[in-house]
């Protein structure tokens, strides 16, 4: 008896393989953005391994923090190495599920039957941002605690429970040792959530199996291939097929990666801030607070709406509204194609209104409010929502492009 | 022969996808283009705002030794009075700098500690707020929180000015606490003002240029020679690993190109099988 059938008959590790691996149809047409699913895949457990490196050295401590994160980066050997991964690998993390959602957005990923994986993905979004946000107040600097100050007051914005929240969060009347102590907790939870989810994800995924560019379901066209009479003709096995094809991307990832890591780790700034090379001072606001750039959409929303009704409330809810309206998207959708090459202009038009919208707010998010700024973001931010609440609308006004039967490619 | 109504079908379907697919190329191509250039103007910005007419470009060079070696001579004489550099450590400058342990023991070391410390102050936190206001910042990460050119600029930004509390001020620092610790190097200067009237009337008093009052032990070329030196020393002292992180992440790069040649060809040949 060999091992294998040894350990099948206790564990399906063959019967796994096949229905993920070597038997898993994938249209045979997947194109650039394509990528990203396995990027980020890679991406989290990059993150997970340099996080558990720096947490033996790193100390969640208010009077030892900083001295912590300079002690990594000058007398641990390769610190700085590991901690340069970490930081870039936490940008970059934002920039592949951007354009892992981005894809989702062109090609109808989020339609019947995919509503779950969606849902499921921005979950994985949240508890990202919820981990990055954390994360962020680990290396003690100046805006490590101004920009955790800047995001915890805003639940003091709700009405009744609002003080009493933004104090349960921190564990203390201002940012302090208890809430340093408690995000630390968190930040190292949160990723081992996010490996739950992401399998959630890919089960979900491997049940309806994957959409692709021309937003066909390869399931419901004529069987049989190379490989297989039952299977889909337009599916070829995700292994080995996808699995080289990931490999050469994530190569070119990593050399894309390890060229911020070595050359720019700061990247002017934008993936650390110089204010966060000076220790956290309670006493010293600095002039300008800006969160990290994949925060700096929803925080140009969040400024953009005026207080009305002697609160400030509105601007809070909209930004947690402008991540929520992601939720509602396999719904708001009525266009009877999936992908954007069937599509009409009408929605090509929308969707390149909500990425110039999405970038332009992005970038305001970065500069001090005030004057044609302020207006800017107003505008952008009626754009963004636009977007998502007109689509029931122009989804389904817009004139499409007939589907062919087969992938076309 | 008669063509099927199905095939019919693809092909004008196939052309009217080869169209879209460059239309939506195209669009796809303008945001990461738009994203680029704000990026480019937003640092831009941010790079203009730092630079009021006063900061000169300086050339820092981890590769200049000499250059470095004296930094760190001005940096342990003249700021580690006041200032300390706890996340540095002697033996790690010595080895970075090519300065004998020895050297460095019997010469850069007046606190009465060992090789492997770090490069701490005598002056003791409270002291230095009594006599300054302020404690004087630690300096080992101040070539991470400023640009070289501003480092640069304040070291040579002192002039006399009778309404501080120390006689001195600085033009890129306004109102620094510190005094000029540097002026028997450049000797004394004052600073010329003009006034200004913009469009709206009112005068404002605008930097014109330095004036020596009272030279020091360097020439102005001599001092803007060692002021670059300490520039270079700071920059290098915020972050060591920079000596390294170049050299390997070209290595890292060439390696990384060979693999990505390798993983095309792979793919290549297993795609192959597909039509």
């Amino acid at each position: 008896m060999s091992f294998m059938t040894w350990l099948d008959d206790r564990f399906p590790a063959t019967k796994v393989t096949r229905e993920h691996l070597t038997e898993y149809y994938a249209p045979k047409n997947f194109n650039f953005w394509y990528f990203f699913g396995s990027l980020a895949l890679m991406v989290l457990v990059l993150q997970i391994v340099t996080g558990v490196l720096l947490a033996m050295n790193y100390k969640p401590d208010v009077e030892l923090a900083f001295a912590s994160v300079e002690y990594i980066m000058r007398d641990v050997w390769g610190g700085w190495f590991i901690r340069y991964m970490h930081s870039t690998g936490a940008s970059l993390f934002f920039v592949v599920i951007y354009l892992h959602m981005f894809r989702g957005l062109l090609y109808g990923s989020y339609r019947k039957p995919r509503e779950l994986i969606w849902l499921f993905g921005m979950v994985i979004f949240l508890a990202m941002m919820a981990s990055a946000f954390f994360g962020y107040l680990l290396p003690w600097g100046q805006m490590s605690f101004w920009g955790a100050q800047v995001i915890v007051n805003l639940f003091e914005t709700l009405p009744f429970v609002g003080s009493a929240l933004s104090e349960w969060i921190r564990g203390d009347y201002v940012i302090s040792d208890a809430t340093l102590n408690r995000f630390y907790a968190f930040h190292y939870l949160i990723p081992f959530i996010l490996v739950g989810l992401v399998f959630l994800h890919i089960v979900a995924l491997h049940k309806v199996g994957s959409n692709n560019p021309d937003g066909i379901e390869i399931k419901n066209g004529p069987k049989g291939n190379k490989w297989s009479a039952d299977a889909p003709a337009d599916g070829i096995p995700f292994h080995p097929y996808y699995t080289v094809k990931d490999i050469m991307g994530t190569v070119v990832f990593m050399a894309i990666f390890f060229a911020i890591v070595f050359f720019v780790p700061e990247m002017g700034g934008y993936f650390l801030e110089q204010p966060n090379y000076e220790p956290a001072n309670p006493l010293k606001t600095p002039d300008h607070i800006a969160p990290v750039w994949y925060f700096t959409p929803y925080y140009a929303i969040l400024r953009a709406i005026p207080s009305a009704f002697g609160t400030q409330v509105w601007g809070v809810l909209a930004m947690f509204a402008s991540i929520a309206v992601f939720f509602f998207l396999p719904w708001l959708d009525r266009s009877p194609v999936k992908s954007i090459r069937y599509k009409g202009w009408i929605f090509k038009s929308w969707l390149a209104v909500f990425v110039v919208s999405f970038v332009i707010l992005g970038y305001l998010g970065t500069q001090p409010p005030g004057g044609s700024r302020t207006l800017l973001a107003q505008i952008f931010t009626a754009s963004y929502f636009a977007f998502f609440l007109l689509m029931p609308i122009y989804s389904k006004m817009d004139k499409t492009k007939p589907v062919p039967e087969r992938i076309t490619e | 022969m008669k063509k099927s109504p199905g095939a019919i079908f693809r092909e004008r379907s196939e052309f009217a996808r080869t169209r879209i697919r460059d239309d939506t190329r195209k669009k796809l191509i303008l945001p990461l283009v738009l994203m680029m250039a704000l990026m480019t103007s937003g640092i831009s910005a941010f790079a203009a705002e730092e630079s009021n007419g006063i900061l000169e470009p300086v050339e820092v060079s981890l590769r200049d030794k000499v250059s470095l070696q004296n930094g760190a001579k001005l940096f342990v004489n003249y700021c580690m009075s006041c200032h300390s550099a706890k996340f540095m450590r002697y033996n790690r400058m010595a080895a970075d700098l090519e300065i004998p342990e020895q050297l460095v023991e019997s010469n850069m070391i007046f606190t009465g500690g060992k090789i492997g410390d770090a490069m701490t102050t005598t002056l003791s936190k409270e002291a230095g707020e009594q006599w300054f206001g302020v404690s004087p910042p630690d300096l080992s990460l101040i070539g991470k929180l400023r640009d070289p050119e501003w480092l640069y600029g304040y070291l040579r930004s002192f002039y006399i000015d009778d309404s501080t509390k120390t006689g001195w001020n600085n033009l890129v620092f306004p109102n620094v606490a510190m005094p000029h610790v540097l002026y028997e190097l450049q000797g004394i200067q004052k600073a010329i003002f003009t006034s200004m009237t913009d469009q709206n009337g009112n005068s404002r008093e605008v930097f014109d240029s330095f004036e020596l009052v009272s030279a020091g032990k360097m020439n102005a070329d001599e001092y803007d020679h060692a002021m670059r030196d300490l520039t270079n020393f700071l920059y290098y002292m915020g972050e060591p690993a920079r000596m390294v992180r170049i050299k390997y992440g070209i290595w890292t790069m060439l390696f990384l190109v060979v693999l990505g040649v390798l993983a095309f060809l792979l793919k290549k040949e297993y795609w192959r099988d597909i039509d």
